[in-house]
């Protein structure tokens, strides 16, 4: 056959393998891909502007809506950052009801990857089987906050519905099958022949690569790269649990499936250790709708990496300003990297491991403050010099954690 | 007259078509069970070809419409005509002479063919790529299921599916010496009717709908259709090559027996389909040459000793 010629070829902004509008650019030759351009931000929806518009409650139900999946990511997160703002004591009863529907959450969205995983490796089984298994998921989550997605459990000082012991007790059954089915998955992924041969050496991110792209969540521990925000800088109940940061040093996309599975295996220990070691008590305190006038920054362990919310208030009920850094936006940067060489048949699968969602990255990007004069430019080392004062301050030294 | 009867209703074109679009239904419902879904009513695939037919025939600007008009129509005429040369409800075909089961086996490969012609002829990228992997496959497949296929027939020394299926009702229990030959078909045979693990052509996940992206109404419905009438045949050389067996007993019994033949290949194709991811092109020809390759040829090696050995 002569020499193939080069040509690009468009996935997206609207494909069958993409479940959300991105643009992949792909340049080819033949099968083998040259390079690709990423385009990202067909789905932006002003959430961010449309917060500052609004009080820190009515924040509170929009950001959830910033993703169907993460839902309670983004609440928990931009909410821990407002009651850090206004100081207020979140009773201990609280933030175990958020770890719990927050580990329950990981566990329908990492059983939702792997159905989409198997779908974009042609081998839609799984897909149904993952999907049929996670409804189990859906169903106790729908028990105990009322919905299947977007579960409106959190307010600000608390959460909005007690956790009834036999809810409790109809939850551990639910986990119980969840967690034979998961050692099933298990059992599949590291035997059958179709599977491994399509996700092994696919899409092969190194650990300095990773660290150097700022890959994150499953993608970055997949590659070796020990990092959790529920052990780094703990939140909600996280300190008190007793749980294991998962790690594969595969480096590739079958690294990656390992990861999630054998996080799941971790999220049913800690739910089993929420619903059994709930403290008594209030479920919330009461919040000011004026909060003080200061910014955080609050981190959150997405089940797709860490998510990063900053907030700052002036004073009055509403932000003056939020910032939203969705996981997939650390981990698409890795994207453009792991494609290189490959062939376009491993394209749909390297994309999805990094369990993107797009609709939650794309945001505006404002440049202002320039006319005041006050500015400064901080280069890469003064900026990552401020963050290791500014959590020294919190009592949390990254200094000592690096060994 | 009866000819034409022959050609155009029985076995031809209507019951063939109607065997077609039974088979899928049979596909698509043992895949959705075995997925624990609960899979489409027997009619689905007919009232999908209904459907399609009724919808409008979109030809792209850039598309030279002649090819694109003209593959589909050849494909489906090439995977018919295929059919009249294989016996179903007894020892001998309609129309049987030495060295029908090459021009079977070639007339199966003209679809293949048409699919790269229409997707070449659409123009667009994705159409362009499924065309070129269609015809990529072609070369990995295509070995391994001529040699597969016609180590039977060097057993029984014929070149026709008549002496074929004479020799092993002669010799009943020899088709078990074929095995590895129907082994090797079977996987082939996936390549040919481009099924999971080797959908590569069609990889919605890649490539939309690889060669048939830019096809809609009559003409994908009678893409559809040869693909559905392409499984049936195949099924039914498989099933009179390596599965010779019951043919002696009659019409009645011979056709409810090929039923039940094709029907069991049916399943194991859906079988495939439910437990394979599929595979990378690369791997597939690799697959194809490094282990399919070489055990078409022990057949083959096998079928030509024992030709010396046994009593025939």
């Amino acid at each position: 056959m002569a020499e193939a010629e080069e040509f690009r070829i468009p996935i997206g902004p609207q494909h069958p393998a993409l479940k959300e509008p991105a643009s992949f650019s792909v340049a080819l030759k033949g099968e083998k891909i040259l390079g690709v351009d990423v385009r990202l931000g067909y789905n932006h929806r002003g959430i961010e502007k449309a917060c500052e518009e609004r009080t820190y409650i009515q924040d509170v139900y929009l950001v959830e809506r910033i993703c169907g999946i993460c839902s309670h990511t983004h609440s928990t997160c931009f909410i821990q950052g407002v009651e850090e703002i206004a100081g207020l004591q979140v009773p201990r009863r609280a933030l175990y009801i958020r770890s719990l529907i927050g580990e329950l959450e990981r566990v329908h969205s990492h059983l939702l990857w792997l159905g989409v995983a198997g779908h974009e490796i042609g081998f839609d089984t799984l897909l149904m089987y993952s999907w049929r298994d996670r409804e189990t998921v859906m169903d106790i989550l729908t028990v105990l906050t009322g919905n299947r997605v977007n579960y409106g459990i959190n307010t600000l000082g608390g959460v909005r519905r007690d956790i009834t012991p036999e809810q409790a007790k109809d939850a551990l059954v639910g986990i119980d099958k969840l967690e034979e089915r998961t050692k099933y998955y298990i059992e599949v992924a590291s035997q059958e022949t179709t599977i491994i041969n399509r996700l092994s050496g696919v899409g092969v991110l190194s650990k300095e690569d990773a660290t150097r792209l700022g890959a994150l969540g499953p993608t970055g521990r997949a590659s070796g790269i020990s990092q959790d925000v529920r052990k780094d800088d703990p939140y909600a109940a996280y300190g008190e649990l007793d749980f294991k940061v998962m790690t594969d040093n595969h480096c590739d996309v079958y690294g990656r499936t390992i990861v999630r599975m054998l996080e799941l295996m971790e999220s049913y220990k800690i739910i089993r250790q929420v619903l059994k070691d709930m403290p008594a008590g209030p479920i919330s305190v009461r919040a000011p709708r004026r909060m003080p006038a200061g910014e955080v920054l609050s981190r959150y362990e997405a089940p797709r990496g860490e998510c990063v919310h900053y907030i700052k208030s002036n004073g009055t009920d509403k932000p003056e300003r939020v910032k939203f850094r969705a996981p997939t936006l650390a981990n698409v940067q890795a994207v453009k990297y792991m494609l290189k060489d490959r062939y376009l048949a491993d394209m749909p699968i390297v994309i999805a491991a990094i369990d993107p969602c797009f609709s939650c990255t794309d945001r505006t990007v404002e440049v202002n403050d320039l006319d005041k004069g006050d500015t400064k430019v901080m280069d890469w080392q003064k900026l990552h010099d401020y963050s290791i004062d500014w959590y020294r301050q919190k009592g949390i030294d990254f200094g000592k954690m690096k060994k | 007259m009866t000819d034409l009867f022959y050609i155009l209703v029985f076995p031809g074109f209507v019951f063939l078509s109607f065997a077609a679009l039974w088979a899928e239904w049979i596909d698509r419902k043992v895949y959705a069970r075995l997925q624990n879904r609960v899979g489409p009513p027997w009619f689905q695939p007919m009232a999908d070809f209904i459907k399609l037919l009724a919808k409008e025939d979109i030809i792209p600007t850039e598309a030279n419409a002649t090819f694109f008009k003209v593959s589909p129509i050849l494909a489906l005429t090439a995977a018919i005509t295929a059919f009249l040369y294989i016996p179903i409800w007894g020892p001998s075909s309609l129309y049987s002479f030495n060295g029908d089961i090459i021009v079977i086996l070639y007339l199966l490969t003209i679809p293949t063919l048409c699919f790269f012609i229409g997707g070449w002829y659409s123009t667009s990228l994705y159409c362009r790529l499924g065309a070129v992997r269609t015809v990529t496959q072609l070369f990995a497949y295509e070995v391994p299921l001529l040699m597969g296929m016609l180590a039977p027939a060097i057993l029984a020394d014929t070149w026709s599916l008549s002496g074929i299926t004479a020799f092993y009702t002669q010799h009943p229990w020899y088709w078990l010496i074929n095995l590895i030959g129907f082994g090797v078909s079977l996987v082939a045979v996936h390549g040919k009717l481009e099924k999971t693990p080797f959908d590569i052509p069609e990889a919605e996940t890649e490539i939309v709908a690889g060669g048939f992206t830019e096809y809609s109404g009559r003409l994908l419905a009678l893409f559809r259709l040869t693909i559905d009438i392409e499984l049936v045949v195949a099924s039914s050389l498989l099933a009179i090559v390596f599965m010779p067996f019951g043919l002696h007993f009659g019409p009645l019994i011979g056709f409810f027996l090929y039923l039940a033949k094709i029907v069991f290949l049916i399943i194991l194709f859906s079988l495939a389909r439910t437990v394979f991811a599929r595979l990378r092109i690369d791997q597939m020809i690799d697959f194809c040459w490094k282990y399919l390759v070489p055990l078409a040829l022990l057949q083959l090696l096998i079928n030509i000793l024992l030709k010396g050995i046994l009593p025939l």
